[in-house]
């Protein structure tokens, strides 16, 4: 698998520092596979993460790779595209990262339709600190700081970031590794701000207190859950409660950031120069 | 353009822009905050018709990361703020010492911890300046005191930015930041601009945080062809996670070290009438300027009392205190707080002379009669 | 090491040892049963014959141990 795409890969960092059947690996292979279809310059392709499991991935690539602080991911990426518009960014966050102490960039990243292409690696826990419930945790699941089930609602992210203004929601799973390489190629293509959620899975921190037994157990149940989106519209939803709608979920149209402000600093020159 | 430009009336705010904008800065994003607010208006302004870049950020959390973000691309960065503003930045702050990005962050110093009094002047935030993010780390702080030189030292902390790759933080209060004041600005070709050293090796040979004699690394832009790593976690010379004791102490020493190593190139500080004081006056921003009627009353009232101004507050001209306590028979600290300042005087004169102290905390200037009143005490 | 001729034309898959964190995923979405653990807890080839060259071990394989060719 790896001969495929180790040109993308810091081969001497490897292996990863991820536990056993962690879906972080995983995922992490479709996005080096979208990039290498989208046939995207190393040089000209930085990927940004924030903190946790999932976030470490950024290290393990070649490209410009910047590790930043918790949740804050977005915003350091936001500083580097306006900076640099040629430049491809990909942010690679955690359910937490980018929901909890990220959640007010995460919405207004989206709200600006900034060019920036969003993975969110969503294994339903805070898998770096040990398992402690995130806005992402699915009501009455265990977590260390929610040892009798978590009380608390989940978001929709994906529902979030459309509302908040995304031009591209896409959501995928682990198991599904092919749609998951295509969404994020499709992401990568529209020109606003584009957002992957894909459900991973967490055997160690979140799996063995929800009675997921293997880490093949949890992808089996990423099988099972996911419905794609174009049988979702046709069900009801009582019958859509707990799965997990997979595809293209929503497609915007609206101006892009950094364009808009190209055109802004274009008419002051042309304003300046009288024309 | 050449030759002095026309003197123009102008506000601390205002020339702080105009000095980021001199040094080369075509990046600010900001978050709104009185009493800086006005650097982000000017700079928004600016920043455009510049091929430069403003964003409003959506706190000041995220204008911190967006500065340092830009900066890693290549292009200088500022931020401003005050102090509610100033507390949130400081986890990036240290990201930017960590991950030795060069970016400048004005805080315009108000009143009181928490929201204070956001119109009136204090100096409450010194020791923030110098340990508001956890962790040993460097950083550089200057202090303007009058117009023209929040001109200067906007330029010079985007300089030292550069040149040492740590977070400078421009340490401005509300008096400074709102005052009037006829200045003549230097002309583009009167001012040195700095920048960073790139890499002098091709891109297979980078070692990204190997650093120069001078204790300060080559920086590669993004996107240049040099692909890196770069982390707030402790690395390695190639910009990775370790987890060796050896490396670790190495790395923050380093960090620290190259601040101390350069502090003769880093260190300013100002003085008046210091030969022969027998009490020595120690002010900076706005009090200075209290400090120094002072010192020029007593000085007419046949009393041999000096000022010393420290402009760069971290680091701290410790040696050149140490020189005046020494011979003084008392030192005597006027700030805006209850003595933030006055304990680095203290270490720093190592007991050879009483360090004295006159501050206010109420919001409104310390006068000259208060700093002479302190001063007579001491005589 | 030269084809056995027997199998030239199949799919050939591949561990590799000393990245396999022998989490069982492989062996687990293999529709073929190609791939088990083996005593000391990693994924080793059983029955090559049988593989088919989906490639579900591959992609899922979290440590990026596994190597499928098909030519
Ligand atoms: C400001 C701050 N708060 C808390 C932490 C501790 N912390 C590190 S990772 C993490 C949670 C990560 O969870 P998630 O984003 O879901 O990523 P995962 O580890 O599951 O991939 C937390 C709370 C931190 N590093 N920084
Ligand atoms: S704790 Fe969970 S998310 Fe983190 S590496 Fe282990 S399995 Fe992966
Ligand atoms: S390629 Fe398919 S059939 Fe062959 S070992 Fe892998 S999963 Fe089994
Ligand atoms: S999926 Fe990979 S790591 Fe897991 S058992 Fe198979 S080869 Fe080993």
């Amino acid at each position: 698998m790896l001969a495929d795409i180790e040109e993308f890969y810091r081969l001497d960092r490897l292996p990863h520092i991820w536990c056993p059947g962690c879906g972080n690996g995983i995922v992490l292979a479709c996005l080096v596979k979208a990039i290498k279809e989208l046939k995207y310059d190393q040089d000209k392709t930085v990927v940004v993460s924030g903190i946790g499991c999932s976030s470490r991935a950024s290290a393990y690539l070649d490209f410009n790779t910047l590790h930043t602080t918790h949740g804050r991911a977005l915003a350091f990426a936001t500083g580097i595209k306006l900076a640099k518009p040629e430049l491809n960014i990909f942010v690679i966050t955690g359910d937490g990262d980018s929901s909890a102490i990220g959640g007010n960039h995460l919405i207004h990243a989206a709200r600006r339709n900034i060019d920036l292409n969003v993975v969110i690696f969503n294994n339903n826990i805070y898998g770096m600190t040990g398992g402690q419930y995130s806005p992402l945790t699915p009501k009455v699941q265990k977590a260390t700081t929610a040892p009798y089930g978590t009380i608390e609602r989940p978001f929709d992210l994906a529902k979030l970031v459309e509302a908040a203004g995304a031009t591209y929601v896409a959501r995928s799973t682990a198991y599904h590794t092919r749609l998951t390489t295509e969404l994020i190629i499709n992401g990568a293509k529209n020109k606003g701000f584009s957002v992957t959620e894909v459900i991973s899975q967490c055997p160690v921190s979140y799996g063995r207190r929800n009675r997921f037994n293997t880490p093949a157990a949890m992808l089996e149940w990423q099988r099972e859950m996911a419905v794609p989106v174009i049988k979702a519209r046709s069900m009801a939803p009582e019958e859509l409660e707990g799965k997990i709608i997979t595809g293209e979920l929503y497609r915007g149209h609206a101006p892009e950031y950094v364009s808009e402000y190209t055109k802004l600093t274009q008419r002051l020159k042309e304003e300046a120069e009288g024309v | 353009m050449s030759g002095p430009t026309k003197p123009r009336l102008m506000q601390g705010n205002e020339a702080c822009a105009e000095g980021a904008l001199a040094a080369g800065v075509r990046f600010f994003a900001g978050y709104p905050i009185t009493p800086s607010t006005e650097i982000a208006e000017i700079l928004a302004e600016r920043l455009p018709l510049l091929g430069g870049k403003f964003i409003q950020m959506e706190d000041e959390i995220a204008s911190m990361a967006a500065v340092i973000g830009a900066s890693l691309a290549g292009v200088k960065a500022i931020t401003a703020t005050s102090g509610p503003g100033f507390s949130l930045k400081q986890e990036n702050i240290g990201f930017a010492a960590m991950a030795e990005v060069p970016c400048v962050v004005v805080n315009v110093q108000r009143t009181g911890p928490s929201t204070g009094v956001p119109t009136a002047a204090g100096q409450g935030d010194v020791l923030q300046a110098r340990w508001g993010t956890h962790g040993d780390h460097p950083v550089i702080a200057l202090c303007p005191s009058c117009v023209r030189e929040t001109f200067e030292l906007t330029v010079t902390a985007v300089n030292l930015s550069e040149k040492y790759r740590v977070p400078v933080i421009l340490l401005m209060d509300e008096v400074i930041a709102h005052m009037r004041e006829k200045v003549e600005l230097p002309s583009p070709g009167e001012i040195k601009v700095i920048d960073r050293k790139k890499p002098r090796t091709p891109p297979e040979k980078f070692v990204p945080y190997q650093p120069d004699a001078d204790g300060v690394p080559p920086m590669a832009n993004f996107g240049e062809g040099y692909r890196y790593h770069v982390t707030g976690l402790i690395h390695d010379k190639m910009g990775f996670p370790t987890n060796k004791g050896p490396e670790i102490a190495g790395l923050v020493t380093r960090l620290t070290g190259k601040i101390e190593q350069n502090a003769a190139d880093i260190i300013r500080w100002e003085g008046l009438y210091l030969e022969d004081a027998e009490v020595v006056v120690v002010a900076y921003g706005c009090v200075a300027r209290s400090a120094r009627e002072a010192v020029k009353k007593l000085r007419r009232e046949g009393l041999n009392v000096g000022l010393f101004r420290p402009v760069t507050l971290w680091p701290f001209p410790a040696a050149e205190i140490a020189k005046r306590a020494s011979r003084a028979r008392g030192l005597v600290v006027a700030e805006l707080n209850l003595g933030q300042l006055k304990l680095e005087v203290e270490r720093a004169s190592q007991g050879k002379t009483g360090v004295h102290f006159v501050g206010r905390i109420d919001g409104e200037l310390l006068t000259p009669r208060e700093i002479i009143a302190q001063v007579k005490g001491v005589l | 090491m030269p084809k056995d001729p027997a199998n030239i034309g199949k799919p050939e898959v591949a561990i590799k040892d000393s990245w396999c964190k022998g989490c069982g995923i492989c062996v687990a979405l293999c529709p073929k049963k190609v791939l088990v653990m083996n005593a000391q807890g990693k994924a080793v080839v059983a029955c090559p014959e049988k593989c088919v060259g989906c490639k579900m071990c591959a992609e899922h394989c979290p440590d990026y141990a596994i190597t499928v060719e098909v030519e």
